[in-house]
């Protein structure tokens, strides 16, 4: 895995690296030098399984992360490479011609995350959720329980306690 | 004179490669198989076009089930995240288990006992052969050999009883934790578990002569729903769908992990690519993890540990990271891709199934030109579970 880290380098401008394991590395790489990254790792270096794609929401940094985890089955090694996105406008270049499967994963990112894929086949079609018109539900602001709450009335007669004030009160009764 | 067919009622390409369907037409009828259809594999559905009886077009609907686990881990400490994640996978639970332990396990730096290892690498294979049992039923379920259905679940309910004195549960056990295994192995476990191994073998071999040596079975499923070599990387193809390909490709033995590399065994291989090679290679698989039963029965130490030493997993903090953890189900690479963030709660949890993409492109792209009668064969000789596709 150092020797292809150290080939990549030379052909390319890689950013941090984490060793996870011998066969597990991660790269960070700029949002407009994956694709030339990825389809060489693809053509040239045998990672050809696209293993999956997904999302990390860093809402504190103001950023998402797209990983790319590719794998050469033929060395057992993988791959991650890590793509930082503007959270505010987190728009990303579509790998569906590299790997036709990739527009599921990108489809699904459209829906949970948000992030655009321009070009990805039916990326506007639901995919999991259906009428969904707010805050997309895999991103760290949204509340699940407050949404919960604006979509679904009470049970009716349901009394809400506080665990610990309730606990104390039926196992020491006098301390009331 | 060879036969050529009339193919001038069908849709033919538009200059962009697509199928030029015009549903005015009156040519064609939108059908829905799913999301309640005996032949759709779980809470799934296929939108299929067809024109007489021929699927030109198909697209895979989920979302039936989803009950976003990922996001609920977010929420959840480490420990608690843990009697969720079989739940993930119903037929299958024990994938979830293993490789969500093993990835906090490897972000927290923790070596688990080796008893622990041999006892999870037994439930994994134990849940492998429910998940084939459950397949061969609905393969032959979906050609209409209802009886295989009954006797594979008569079987399978036999293994359940083992997990159930092993671990206290049928379905979801919660066994395999971050750290370890709950418990050791029952008292007169080996002499039970090969009784019922025995039993399988048996009914194995009912199911040999009646489905796989069934004319019906075969002319049904010999040279359909091939899936064509290529693709292997395109689609993301693993498992027994590979494997039928010829392609010896099986986690156990190209990224070994557990205890198999102390085991003797060899991918199961077909190479004709149908539903026939696919079937029959799940049939050998089966075997095969009865075989490694044994193997590990045969071999496991008895004493020592089952978990390793926690931090208080109420206040557990696991150091920023990211890793990932493959395992071999019995549909291929199951692996879970976690990151931390330095707190006590997952940063994000991210479950890949093979479902995910063999349910979804590489269906909707073998559904094109299928009898309509062989979409159900076609979808369960996927084994497809919707559950991990929606998560």
């Amino acid at each position: 895995m150092r020797e292809l880290y150290q080939r990549l380098q030379s052909l390319f401008v890689l950013g941090e690296l984490t060793e996870q394991r011998a066969n597990l590395f991660f790269i960070t790489v700029e949002k407009d030098r994956l694709r030339p990254l990825i389809t060489h790792l693809r053509d040239r270096e045998g990672l050809r399984h696209l293993v999956l794609l997904t999302a990390v929401d860093w809402l504190e940094e103001g950023q998402f992360q797209l990983t790319y985890l590719l794998c050469d089955r033929l060395t057992r090694r993988d791959l991650g490479l890590r793509v930082m996105l503007d959270r505010a406008n987190p728009v990303m270049e579509s790998i569906h011609d590299l790997w036709p499967t990739a527009a599921t994963y990108q489809r699904e990112l459209r829906e949970m995350f948000g992030i655009d894929f321009p070009g990805s086949p039916r990326l506007d079609e639901e995919f999991i959720l259906e009428g969904w018109n707010t805050t997309p539900p895999y991103r760290r602001d949204f509340d699940t329980l407050e949404y919960a709450r604006s979509q679904y009335a009470e049970r009716a007669g349901r009394e809400t306690r506080d665990p610990e004030t309730h606990m104390r009160a039926q196992l020491y009764p006098e301390s009331n | 004179m060879a036969y050529q067919p009339d193919r001038s009622q069908y849709p033919q390409p538009g200059p962009d490669g697509k199928l030029d369907i015009d549903l005015t037409s009156g040519k064609y009828l939108k059908l829905w198989q799913g999301p309640n259809h005996p032949g759709i594999t779980g809470n799934m559905s296929v939108e299929l076009t067809v024109c007489g009886d021929e699927v030109v077009e198909g697209k895979t609907h989920v979302g039936y089930l989803h009950r976003g686990f990922e996001k609920l881990m977010e929420r959840r400490t480490f420990i608690q995240c843990f009697p969720i994640v079989c739940r993930i996978c119903v037929p299958e639970p024990d994938f979830n288990e293993y490789c969500y332990a093993a990835a906090v396990e490897e972000l927290a730096g923790i070596e688990i006992p080796e008893q622990a290892r041999w006892i999870r690498t037994l439930i994994l294979e134990m849940g492998r052969i429910n998940s084939y049992l459950m397949y061969l039923g609905g393969q032959a379920g979906a050609l209409g050999q209802g009886v295989i259905g009954q006797w594979t679940t008569y079987v399978r309910d036999l293994m359940l009883d083992r997990f159930e004195e092993m671990t206290g549960a049928r379905i979801y056990h919660m066994f395999i934790l971050p750290g370890g295994v709950r418990d050791t192995l029952p008292e007169g476990f080996d002499g039970r578990m090969e009784e019922t191994l025995q039993e399988l073998e048996s009914t194995l071999a009912d199911v040999d002569k009646v489905m796989f040596h069934n004319a019906v079975f075969k002319k049904r499923t010999i040279g359909v729903g091939y899936v064509d070599p290529s693709l292997i990387d395109q689609y993301g193809i693993t498992g027994p769908v590979a494997r039928a390909m010829g392609f010896p490709r099986d986690v156990r033995k190209d990224d070994p992990y557990l205890v198999y590399p102390e085991l003797d065994f060899e991918p199961v291989v077909g190479k004709d690519s149908d539903i026939y090679a696919r079937a029959d290679v799940r049939r050998r698989d089966l075997l095969m993890s009865v075989d490694l039963i044994r193997q590990i029965l045969a071999k496991m130490p008895r004493t020592g540990p089952v978990m390793a030493p926690l931090p208080n997993v109420l206040h557990w903090k696991i150091p920023r990271g990211e890793t990932y953890i493959r395992g071999e189900c019995s549909r291929g690479e199951y692996g879970f891709y976690l990151v931390t963030d330095g707190s006590g709660y997952p940063r994000r949890v991210n479950v890949r199934g093979p479902s995910y993409t063999h349910a979804m492109a590489l269906l909707e792209r073998l559904i094109v030109n299928c009898n309509i009668s062989d979409v159900a064969a076609l979808l369960v000789s996927l084994h497809t579970y919707p559950p991990e596709i929606e998560r």
